[in-house]
């Protein structure tokens, strides 16, 4: 079969022509039809994630009030917004904490509201009250600021997400002998539980993991919104480690930077999170398509949950200590069906992430597709892929302790 | 005295005793047990009414054998505008009133299985969980 391109695609898009299923339909399709003609068929497979992605924020032009202030230090609701970029822009960081917020003193802390909790507010349309220092220059004489905003009076406010989407996670679990209060939830002592969080065989980059479609430029599902993948995501890995003969391999850790106009967004997509004993941050919706161009793009579009496998890693010893190694290897199929088996002991399984909301923006993504309002952004690069040779990076402690010697 | 309706959390190291019994032999007391649940991990809890004189001696036992005790005053209520079906509940919640509906992963609540233990609230990461008095 003869490569799409993506004009042609959009071109049955627009013409209202183009055939576009949910991964998990392709999942069914290429079960019952073969890859061959399935991506004869298909032109565009729609995906979605809807998970806590704390690697999120926005940024903000909040107009100059009169007199003028060179904003020095930034509050929104409480929550500081960092500064340093010219004198009304402001970021909000998803897991940015009030001033006085207890954090963990009283272990483990709710952490009810943060950085996560003000977009949220944001977008369902609140009043939010603004908090400004500034230290008096000539051109920005006022020193101090209070008042309430909302989204309408903001000249710009930007979801930016420095790394979302990650292509695949960690089934976290816990063998020491006291319950652990995570980013990925409540994890029970002598593996009393195990959680995961991604949406498997919905997942965006799991459904494209060599990259060969998604990059600079691609038009994406952003938290109700339209946005974009703008750059690769901060510590994107895309490496598929090399495994024993016969085993499954497991894409490690590709991810996104995406940004979009948080004027167009919804609370249904973007809310605010609160982990407790963890932290404040953002469940960030996301939906990506991807465009069935040839064979083998269909091919991996379509791996079931049956073969699409998560590590397991132990956050009693492993995570914290950033020891190597894991517990094995385990498959979505099996952590989606409630139990798994790890050192003869059956451990219930629980997602972090909803898989329930992923289908819907797969469905939604699907239909705006289907009513030609949105087509596919050719990529002007695509992001490195697997055989970009990315190694991670350490911070190395240098020097510690020898300041006063 | 009225009856007094309380929670009972067993560690798994006792949840096979035949530790109630010993209220109504020991301390003469009426129980009526109305909810009771032992998950996979043998971990126990129960909804109790207790009523006789001897009962705030009787929940003593019960704490010096390793029982939590908690008064029965409080029901929990599922938000479910709130909830994003996202799980992280259902495998903390001991007795499994939170569940998962497969394969469309949805997240359910079955208010007669739960026993008010409040693990839940401040797992839920959307707040979704509330205690109502
Ligand atoms: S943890 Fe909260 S939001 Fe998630 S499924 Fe349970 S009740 Fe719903
Ligand atoms: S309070 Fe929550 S965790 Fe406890 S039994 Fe009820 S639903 Fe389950």
């Amino acid at each position: 079969m003869a490569d799409k391109t993506f004009a042609e695609i959009n071109a049955k898009i627009q013409a209202g022509k183009a055939v576009v299923v949910t991964a998990d339909e392709l999942v069914q399709l290429v079960a019952e039809k073969g890859v061959g003609p399935a991506a004869k068929e298909v032109d565009v497979v729609t995906t979605g994630t809807f998970g806590p992605m704390c690697s999120s924020g926005a940024y903000f032009n909040f107009g100059h009030s009169a007199p003028r202030i060179k904003f020095h230090r930034v509050w929104l609701n409480g929550v500081p917004a960092a500064t340093g970029f010219a004198a009304v822009d402001a970021f909000m960081g998803a897991t940015a904490l009030p001033d006085d917020d207890p954090l963990n003193t009283n272990h483990p802390g709710d952490f009810r509201y943060g950085g996560g909790h003000v977009i949220e507010d944001f977008v369902a349309g609140k009043s939010v009250r603004l908090k400004v220092l500034g230290y008096g220059t000539d051109c920005y004489p006022r020193r101090e600021l209070e008042t309430t905003v909302n989204l309408d009076d903001l000249n710009e406010a930007v979801l930016f997400n420095p790394r979302n989407a990650y292509q695949n996670y960690a089934c976290a679990v816990n063998t020491g002998p006291r319950t652990l209060y995570t980013y990925m939830g409540v994890l029970k002592p002598g593996l009393g539980n195990a959680h995961f969080s991604t949406s498997g065989q919905l997942s965006p980059l799991l459904k494209d993991p060599y990259f060969r479609t998604i990059g600079l430029g691609t038009r994406i599902f952003l938290g109700g919104g339209i946005g974009y993948v703008v750059w690769n995501g901060t510590q994107h890995f895309p490496a598929i480690p090399a495994l024993p003969e016969g085993a499954p391999p497991v894409p490690s850790g590709g991810t996104l930077a995406v940004l979009g106009d948080l004027k167009q967004m919804s609370p249904k997509w973007l809310r605010g999170t609160s982990m407790l004993g963890y932290g404040a941050t953002l469940t960030v919706g996301i939906g990506i398509p991807i465009p069935i161009l040839n064979e083998e793009i269909c091919y991996y579009a379509s791996r079931p949950d049956s073969e699409l496998y998560a590590p397991i890693i132990d956050y009693a010893e492993a995570y914290p200590n950033r020891k190597p190694g894991n517990l094995g290897q385990v498959s979505y199929a099996a952590l989606k069906s409630g139990a798994i088996t790890l050192d003869e002991k059956e451990v219930p399984t629980a997602p972090v992430s909803s898989y329930h909301k992923a289908r819907e923006i797969s469905a939604i993504l699907k239909q705006w597709l289907l009513e030609g309002k949105f087509l596919l952004g050719e990529p002007v690069q695509l992001l490195p892929g697997p055989d970009a040779g990315i190694k991670p990076k350490s911070l190395e402690i240098r020097g510690s302790g020898r300041r006063n010697g | 005295m009225a009856p007094n309706k309380i929670v009972l959390r067993f560690p798994a190291s006792i949840a096979d005793k035949p530790i109630i019994f010993h209220l109504v032999k020991d301390y003469d007391l009426m129980i009526n047990i109305l909810k009771a649940h032992i998950n996979p991990h043998k971990e126990g809890t129960m909804v109790l009414e207790v009523e006789g004189v001897r009962a705030e001696d009787g929940l003593a036992f019960l704490r010096d054998q390793g029982v939590g005790v908690q008064p029965l005053t409080e029901e929990i209520v599922w938000n479910e505008e709130r909830c994003t079906h996202c799980g992280a509940c259902t495998a903390i919640c001991p007795t499994r009133a939170l569940y998962v509906e497969r394969p469309a992963m949805l997240v359910h609540f079955d208010s007669e299985a739960c026993v008010v233990c409040q693990l839940c609230v401040r797992a839920c990461p959307m707040r979704a969980m509330e205690v109502r008095f």
